[in-house]
């Protein structure tokens, strides 16, 4: 089998996000210790639970409500976590059959490899960025973890450093690109006017919770949205999701908006 | 709830959540109300925690050397400034505050 010119850029393309990625991978390992984990936990993050966003969230609750804002952290890092459930929809038929295949990708789905997939345009080349992406990222955010982990360890007092900060940084840092759209921006900001109105109010942990309602209100009524915004998607990358294609609901063939039914019908 | 049970419950339920995406059929993806509100957690989930470690101090709200450092890194996310290099300016604002106001 000849690679093609196609499967040479997706690859090119996963392991340069995996490197940036793992590159913050510091950050995470060291506001983990900070947040009062250890260096096993802070490794396990990493490893297993294996998304960014989810295990940044985690740790901030945490480190604000201490080991008693255990639920309202888990429920904080589930609900984060539940984007990758699209993701893994959107990838399924990409990645293809045998169930520790589909174990592997499920384990690695999250937004770099999705975005890096879904922005290729034949099969084997979403394939192979999926991979690579998912791969790259996994060695370089968990090799970092453990960087971050061990220089954290040794900082102490962590505000002193401006970690805290640093961690409202990195949690815009995954918001920003999300933030083009008029619907988005109104949930965001709404999301933020609850959760510091509540703060002096209800426990740590809560108004994180209690500002996805926010969210729950806004996508179930559709408010804020505007004709054109109608591609807002499951799309890391924004690319070619349209969840209002007209496309009849039976039609299973891989083509699930994701701009793989091209090379998918060919390959059949 | 010791911090391995919540390191461990939170990981699984995470790990779970991608696996079930996998055994779901992918026309649910075509209701646009589901994809809508997952996306839109996202959002404000990332959004209402900025809010609480910016201001979040025990049970109160203030404003404190959090603040300007995070205006720093809208700026420079504005600016397309890659993410490690925003967090470092970040946490170098708030540190320099600190130390010297």
């Amino acid at each position: 089998m000849v690679r093609s010119e196609a499967v040479k850029t997706a690859v090119r393309a996963g392991i340069a996000v995996g490197v940036a990625t793992g590159a913050y991978g510091i950050s995470f390992g060291a506001l983990s210790v900070a947040a009062g984990l250890d260096i096993w936990q802070t490794i396990v993050l990493s490893s297993v639970m294996f998304t960014g966003g989810s295990q940044f969230a985690l740790v901030g609750v945490l480190a604000s409500g201490g080991l008693s804002a255990g639920p309202a952290a888990i429920a904080s890092a589930v609900l984060l976590g539940s984007r990758n459930a699209l993701y893994s929809i959107r990838m399924s038929p990409i990645i293809g059959g045998g169930l520790l295949r589909r174990i592997g990708a499920a384990w690695i789905t999250i937004d770099e490899s999705t975005a890096v997939a879904t922005a290729q345009t034949e099969l084997r080349a979403q394939r192979a960025g999926f991979w690579v992406t998912g791969l790259a990222v996994f060695v370089g955010w968990n090799a970092m973890t453990i960087v971050g982990a061990v220089i954290g360890d040794q900082l102490g007092d962590v505000r002193q450093y401006g970690l805290d900060a640093a961690a409202a940084a990195a949690f815009l840092g995954l918001l920003w690109p999300r933030l083009r759209e008029l619907q988005p921006i109104a949930v965001a900001v709404g999301a933020a006017v609850v959760a510091t109105v509540l703060t002096p109010i209800v426990p740590s942990g809560i108004p994180v919770l209690a500002a996805a309602l926010v969210a729950v209100l806004v996508g179930a009524f559709n408010w804020f949205s505007r004709p054109s915004a109608r591609a807002e998607s499951a799309s890391p990358s924004g690319a070619s999701s349209d969840p209002g294609d007209p496309r009849p609901s039976g039609a299973d063939d891989g083509s699930v908006s994701t701009g793989a039914g091209h090379s998918m019908e060919e390959e059949k | 709830m010791t911090a391995w049970h919540i390191v461990l419950l939170a990981s699984i339920a995470c790990a779970a959540i991608k696996l079930i995406g996998y055994a779901v059929p992918p026309a649910v993806l075509e209701k646009p109300a589901p994809a809508r509100i997952a996306n839109l957690l996202t959002v404000a989930l990332l959004s209402a925690l900025i809010a609480v470690q910016t201001l979040a101090q025990a049970s109160t709200a203030v404003l404190d050397a959090r603040v300007p450092a995070l205006l720093v890194a809208a700026l420079l996310f504005a600016l397309r400034v890659p993410f490690i290099i925003v967090v470092i300016a970040a946490a170098a604002v708030a540190a320099a505050i600190r130390a010297f106001v």
